[in-house]
């Protein structure tokens, strides 16, 4: 691929009038966004409002009926089978980590290096542990997942994905399924993370991330986008109908 | 009872003589449940265990002795096994030559106990070092049991019997049926629909035929069926109905194994780049063989005794070859003792497969790879 001259300045992610519905349901309902390279975007809103289906749909987990989502200058299409070339761009973080149990922890970042950029095992080896240095599991590298804590497997989930130099990294509720006392250690790395200037759309409720770190903090509902603005606009502004409801609910960690 | 063996396990290793003097006693009189128990065993054992001494030991015959001196014996006579052992093991086979196929067998087993070794598989090229094994190992056997080169007399094919038979029928019919199977298991998941089907079809239909009716099948109706070019040896009809038969039943063992691996590691494998059949090989199936450890040997069990139904195509494995045995006029009447041999090679060989694959589990529950 070319380095075209506008390549700096274009968006890293785009979304084009997304429309997604699973049966009847209306997952997405006309998604318009644009997120500039290095941008740190939170997504949030109350559960089932298409938070989870916005993210997924950038890395073709799930599909889209009408509209256009491009990941930089490639459309995201099934049926071009450009899948592959966005996955090789945009990294991924779940809330249940998906590790692999099979695998010890250095294998679980090296197995993509070695299967997908051609690395040695040495090589990637050497590359994934600094890696996992750097989200502070680096002593851990032997072990397997189930030997791990919470906090400790989200982490590695963090290095595997980055080990691949994503230009995009996704982070789907990421600190969901922890134990309160483990979510800061993941919040952590993932604030250090931001001060790199890599692209992060996160789906989160930790309100005190989003105002720390997000550039723009997108609420959803309904499978729309109601509200797009500065953390400063969010949670300063008089609040008004949905958002509201939903600072309602969640005042406790606002 | 079994309540009572675990706290009396529970105890440190260093008791007294005394202390396991009273667990056992305690476990077998402790209560009256297990009182009643321990009487109804212990007075079946006085009934069983000194017939069965006395014919086994006492009163049998051993050593190659001939026909004559069992006459008065009234016990075993295991002289029967002494003058039939390589007629039971080799059978057709021509008896000069018969060190070859004791020497492929030696060959195969120990390739197949230096691949079974899971301390290799993580060491730098254990893949590379295993084809090689292989690619020495099997042309050996292959060279031996055929001859025709090297000075060795050619052996047709359809000599092949006895114990070299059964090994050759049941290892590559589970390991080909093993690979089959995966590709059936995967192929019921497809998103195709024409791939789907046809993999269910397979599956039902196989599944929905006994494997003697298979058997026949393959040995008295392909060569009906089909031009003669196309026809193979006997043997290897039977060796693919064999692999067609239990692939039916891994797949079906193996799509249980797919069902219960989440949908985040299909979507973890799918996100770190991995293509369909890359995280199927390094993520899926290393988990879904894992979690079928047990169901599969059990069909590994059942396909090992049941390659002896291949005398009703009159094939002579280690079973066919024991109703050889029995058949001599010489030794007319005597038949319980070749069986008791010939299952003791059966159960040799399945308490062999069984006790390895507990032992991978083990391995594999503890240092090897957690879940």
């Amino acid at each position: 691929m070319t380095m075209q001259a506008s390549s700096v300045t274009l968006p890293a992610v785009t979304f084009e009038d997304v429309h997604k519905h699973f049966g009847t349901f209306q997952a997405l309902d006309g998604i318009d966004l644009t997120v500039r390279r290095g941008e740190r975007i939170v997504v949030f809103g109350p559960s089932g409002s298409g938070k989870s289906t916005l993210i997924r749909c950038i890395n073709g987990l799930e599909d889209f009926q009408r509209g256009r989502i491009m990941v930089g200058d490639i459309p995201v299409d099934h049926r071009l089978g450009t899948v592959p070339l966005i996955r090789r761009k945009v990294g991924m973080v779940f809330q249940q980590f998906n590790l692999f149990p099979h695998l010890s922890i250095i294998e679980n970042c090296t197995v993509g290096l070695v299967m997908t950029r051609g690395m040695s095992e040495q090589q990637a080896r050497a590359w994934a542990i600094e890696f996992l240095v750097r989200v502070r599991v680096g002593d851990q590298a032997h072990k397997y997942p189930s030997e791990l804590s919470g906090g400790q497997q989200q982490r590695v989930a963090i290095a595997r994905a980055l080990c691949l130099q994503p230009e995009v990294m996704l982070f789907d509720e990421p600190t969901s399924s922890l134990d309160p006392e483990m979510v800061k250690e993941v919040l952590d790395v993932m604030e250090e993370l931001a001060d790199s200037g890599i692209t992060m759309i996160c789906v989160t409720h930790e309100m005190g991330f989003a105002r720390a770190v997000a550039d723009r903090m997108v609420f959803m509902d309904h499978g729309r986008i109601l509200h797009d603005e500065v953390p400063d606009v969010i949670f300063n502004q008089p609040r008004t109908g949905r958002l509201k409801e939903f600072f309602s609910h969640v005042s406790a960690s606002a | 009872m079994a309540q009572q063996h675990v706290m009396s396990a529970a105890q440190p290793r260093g008791r007294s003589l005394k202390q396991a003097a009273r667990g056992v006693f305690k476990g077998l009189f402790g209560t009256p449940t297990n009182i009643v128990l321990t009487l109804i065993i212990g007075a079946l054992l006085v009934m069983i265990v000194p017939t069965i001494f006395r014919w086994t030991i006492l009163d049998s015959v051993w050593g190659n002795v001939g026909r004559e001196a069992c006459a008065q014996a009234s016990g075993a006579c295991w002289a029967f096994i002494a003058a039939k052992a390589r007629l039971i093991v080799f059978g057709r086979y021509p008896y000069d030559d018969q060190w070859r196929a004791l020497l492929a067998m030696v060959i195969f087993l120990g390739a197949m106990a230096f691949s079974a070794d899971w301390r290799r598989w993580r060491r730098p090229h254990a893949g590379r070092t295993l084809a090689i094994v292989w690619l020495i190992a099997l042309p050996a056997c292959a060279v031996l049991m055929t001859g025709g080169v090297f000075g060795l007399r050619y052996v047709e094919i359809d000599r092949w019997s006895g114990l070299p038979l059964t090994l050759m029928l049941s290892a590559f019919g589970i390991l080909f049926a093993l690979l089959f199977s995966i590709l059936l298991a995967l192929g019921r998941q497809s998103k195709l629909p024409v791939v789907r089907w046809i993999c269910i079809a397979y599956i039902e239909l196989i599944r929905g035929v006994p494997l003697i009716s298979i058997l026949f099948m393959a040995a008295l109706m392909l060569p009906i069926i089909l031009p003669d070019e196309l026809v193979v040896s006997k043997i290897l009809r039977a060796q693919i109905a064999f692999i067609m038969f239990f692939a039916a039943y891994m797949a079906e063992v193996l799509r249980g194994g797919l069902q219960a691996i989440g949908k985040g590691q299909y979507e973890a494998a799918d996100t770190i780049g991995l293509t369909y059949w890359q995280g199927m090989r390094r993520i899926i199936l290393p988990q879904v063989l894992r979690l079928t450890i047990p169901s599969l040997v059990n069909i590994f069990i059942s396909a090992f005794k049941d390659t002896s139904l291949v005398v009703i195509i009159s094939m002579h494995d280690l079973l066919g070859t024991t109703n050889a045995a029995i058949i001599d006029p010489e030794w007319l009447g005597i038949y319980v003792e070749a069986y008791v041999f010939t299952a003791m090679i059966y159960f040799l060989f399945c308490g062999g497969i069984s006790w390895y694959s507990q032992s991978l589990e083990r391995h594999l529950k503890s240092g090897g790879a957690r879940r």
